[in-house]
């Protein structure tokens, strides 16, 4: 734990570190911003990892055991790199009755990748979410970041195979 | 001197429009506008969600006109019809259809009409006036009287008595109060409080705010799933608009009231839409809920009091504050009041969000506004309230649906998913996918639900490839009961539910998977089944791996 009006250096010198501060500084620097801090670091580096967690932790004054805590609790949070394209394959209700595990099935055996896992060669990772809410145009998948509404196992195939194919 | 708009465009860019390109519709119509001339007297907006998702993208008209399957490439064919009453063509979508017409709409009320990210509209369709009624005419404890006669209950599912849950608040000790609105729509196949908060932001912010003025908060949080960056965006929006036009913040509008709004951000954990955990969260911690009492209306947030409620709960508060608590007594039955908005999904036709007084049928609202169930299949089940509902069948069709109908039928009607379930459907598949659902997400805390949630699991698993025996069926029956009985919160406490309607209304699904070694729909693998724990949380230690 920090003394007070000491905060502790950032892990490294990347500037986007300052973000992450500015988060920090929003919520008071106050152990409550915990989440807000760790979305930030999620957010601009991809995923939290043990160096993320000690200076989040130390910089909110919070025992570093509560910020794994923390993070190994939420499901959105990872403590892995992502691969440099994510498929997220909705498997919430309608899009479950609707056939969104045969799709998941198909990118995973083409793939060869379990869900949470990433690619060997760091290209894709395929996770799967518990209901975006976008039920009326189930079932659906997000692409980097980009929700596709009513998609087939076609779909993401040829979607995963571009991404695979891919110069790295 | 300006001429007066004749006419407006309206493209929705809610987010499953938004997925299909809306944003790039609405340009384009922008442009065809323009194009055409018509720029002086024509507006073309963005709205909020329209409804009929499946149709999407959709646009439509004041006067009159709703198009279907909008691409970017249509403008031209659009631009063509301006100033009719009624759309046609191959774009055309019939405005007459039960889906648009038996429709009563409060909380969505403005839901395609206005722009989500212009305050001004909001204001200019009555918004803040009722803000404005109870900040100048009426004392706090007038405000909780009006809430109290309207009748509305929790909209989230639990269908507390809104007004009582105020009073309590209010009558509550202390110098500081909070108020929390509970957007962590996590129930898979819920999408009500999404499109809201995507559509009409404002309207949430303002019944959070004459909820803090009738308990004495000053602060309030909206918690609201991190899964839904679009609706995080428009309340960001909402919130720094209010605050520039003293509808929030300090002083607000021109009164001694102080109330200022912070967005928290959840991080996809399903058990955070309970009070408790939402409050552990809203902390900073784990989201691990506790025992109650004390309730979070006598201590919640850092110990004070504080009022949660439910996204489509505020939605209304406004409506009731300019109407009076009478005018929403008078809708809906006996017990449950006004309307009720239900996320319609899953095979049937017209799928998308749905608002209809409460008491209208299961049938009223499938066959009728949501047009049946398409490609000539039968409907096998309706599964309502996500995985703390059940499934009902064909046979419970005529029950009204509202907080006490259905829970006679052992199902709840809960925060509003309504999935249609078709003859492809096996229902033990069905009911395992809800406790597996359940068990990925119990937070790990209290053994009945964490390892109760495993063993049913691995029951129905076991079950659904045909190596389940009788015993089997007494020992699920067994579990389920321990399991509802002694968890610590509503998600250990409802996650038999699946298992116990299916059994109840489907029993001959289980008993052909033991009996004859069969799955009727053809949907579940005989002799392949996981072996229990695999792809799942571990048994000790709870959270995840």
């Amino acid at each position: 734990m920090s003394a007070e009006g000491s905060k502790p250096a950032p892990p490294s010198g990347d500037k986007r570190w300052r973000i992450v501060e500015a988060t920090m500084r929003r919520v008071g620097y106050d152990p409550s911003g915990l989440i807000e801090a760790l979305h930030s670091v999620q957010e601009t580096f991809g995923y939290l990892d043990d160096a993320s967690l000690r200076f989040v932790a130390h910089s909110l004054n919070v025992p570093q055991s509560r910020a794994m805590g923390v993070a190994t609790f939420y499901h959105y949070f990872t403590l892995k790199p992502p691969g440099k394209h994510t498929c997220v394959v909705c498997l919430g209700t309608a899009c479950y009755i609707k056939g969104s595990t045969a799709i998941l099935d198909a990118v995973k055996e083409k793939l060869r990748v379990g869900v949470g896992e990433t690619t060997p060669d760091g290209r894709v990772s395929l996770l799967t979410a518990r209901c975006l809410g976008a039920c009326g145009i189930a079932p659906a998948v997000v692409y980097d970041g980009d929700v596709a509404a009513r998609q087939t196992r076609d779909d993401a195939l040829k979607r995963t195979n571009e991404w695979m194919r891919e110069d790295a | 001197m300006r001429a007066a708009l004749e006419n407006e465009v309206r493209v929705c860019v809610a987010a499953g429009c938004m997925s299909m390109k809306s944003d790039q519709v609405l340009a384009s119509l922008k442009a065809g506008v323009e194009k055409a001339g018509l720029g002086a007297k024509c507006r073309v907006k963005g709205v909020g969600c329209l409804g009929l998702c499946s149709c999407g993208p959709l646009v439509s008209t004041a006067s009159g006109c709703i198009f279907q399957g909008v691409q970017p490439g249509d403008a031209a064919e659009i631009v063509g019809q301006l100033g009719r009453k009624e759309a046609t063509g191959r774009l055309a979508l019939n405005a007459d259809i039960p889906f648009f017409k038996r429709q009563q709409k409060i909380v969505l009320e403005n839901s395609g009409l206005i722009d989500p990210e212009r305050v001004e509209e909001y204001i200019a369709a009555d918004g803040y006036d009722a803000l404005a009624k109870v900040l100048t005419t009426m004392r706090p404890h007038e405000v909780v009287e009006q809430v109290t006669k309207s009748g509305l209950r929790g909209r989230g599912g639990g269908g507390f008595p809104t007004g009582l849950k105020w009073a309590t608040v209010a009558k509550a000790p202390g110098p500081e109060k909070y108020v929390i609105c509970n957007a962590d729509e996590g129930d898979p196949g819920a999408f009500m409080d999404r499109s809201v908060l995507e559509s009409d932001p404002h309207r949430v912010l303002e019944g959070m705010a004459i909820a803090a003025y009738a308990t004495g908060a000053k602060l309030g949080y909206i918690y609201v799933r991190v899964e839904y960056p679009l609706a995080v965006k428009r309340l960001r929006t909402a919130v720094r608009q209010a605050e520039a036009n003293g509808l929030l913040g300090l002083n607000i509008l021109g009164t001694t009231f102080n109330f200022h709004i912070e967005l928290r951000l959840g991080a996809g954990a399903f058990v955070c839409g309970e009070e408790t955990a939402l409050i552990a969260s809203v902390e900073g911690r784990r989201g691990l809920p506790r025992p109650r009492p004390p309730y979070p209306s006598e201590r919640g947030v850092w110990g004070c009091p504080t009022l949660i409620n439910n996204v489509e709960t505020y939605a209304n508060v406004a409506p009731i504050l300019r109407n009076g608590g009478d005018w929403f007594a008078s809708i809906g039955t006996e017990k449950s009041k006004g309307t009720k908005v239900f996320a319609l999904a899953g095979k049937v036709k017209n799928t998308g969000l749905v608002e209809v007084a409460m008491g209208a049928t299961l049938r009223e609202i499938i066959m009728e506004i949501g047009g049946g169930v398409p490609g000539g299949r039968k409907l096998k089940a309706v599964q309502t309230g996500g995985p703390s509902g059940g499934c009902v069948s064909e046979a419970q069709l005529d029950m009204p649906v509202d907080y006490d109908s259905l829970v006679k039928a052992g199902a709840v009607m809960g925060s509003g998913g309504m999935i249609v379930i078709d003859d492809s459907a096996c229902m033990v598949d069905v009911a395992r996918y809800f406790t597996e659902f359940c068990m990925s997400e119990s937070c790990g805390k209290c053994i009945p639900c964490r390892v109760g949630t495993v063993h049913i699991n691995s029951l129905l698993e076991k079950i659904a490839s045909g190596e389940g025996t009788a015993d089997d069926l007494s020992l699920l029956d067994e579990l389920c009961d321990m399991v509802k009985n002694a968890s610590l919160c509503g998600l250990g406490q409802t996650a038999p539910n699946s298992v116990i309607t299916t059994l109840r209304y489907f029993r001959d699904e289980y008993m052909a998977h033991i009996e004859k070694k069969a799955c009727p729909a053809g949907v579940c693998r005989m002799g392949v089944s996981a072996p229990a724990g695999a792809d799942s949380a571990p048994v000790a230690g709870g959270g995840k791996d």
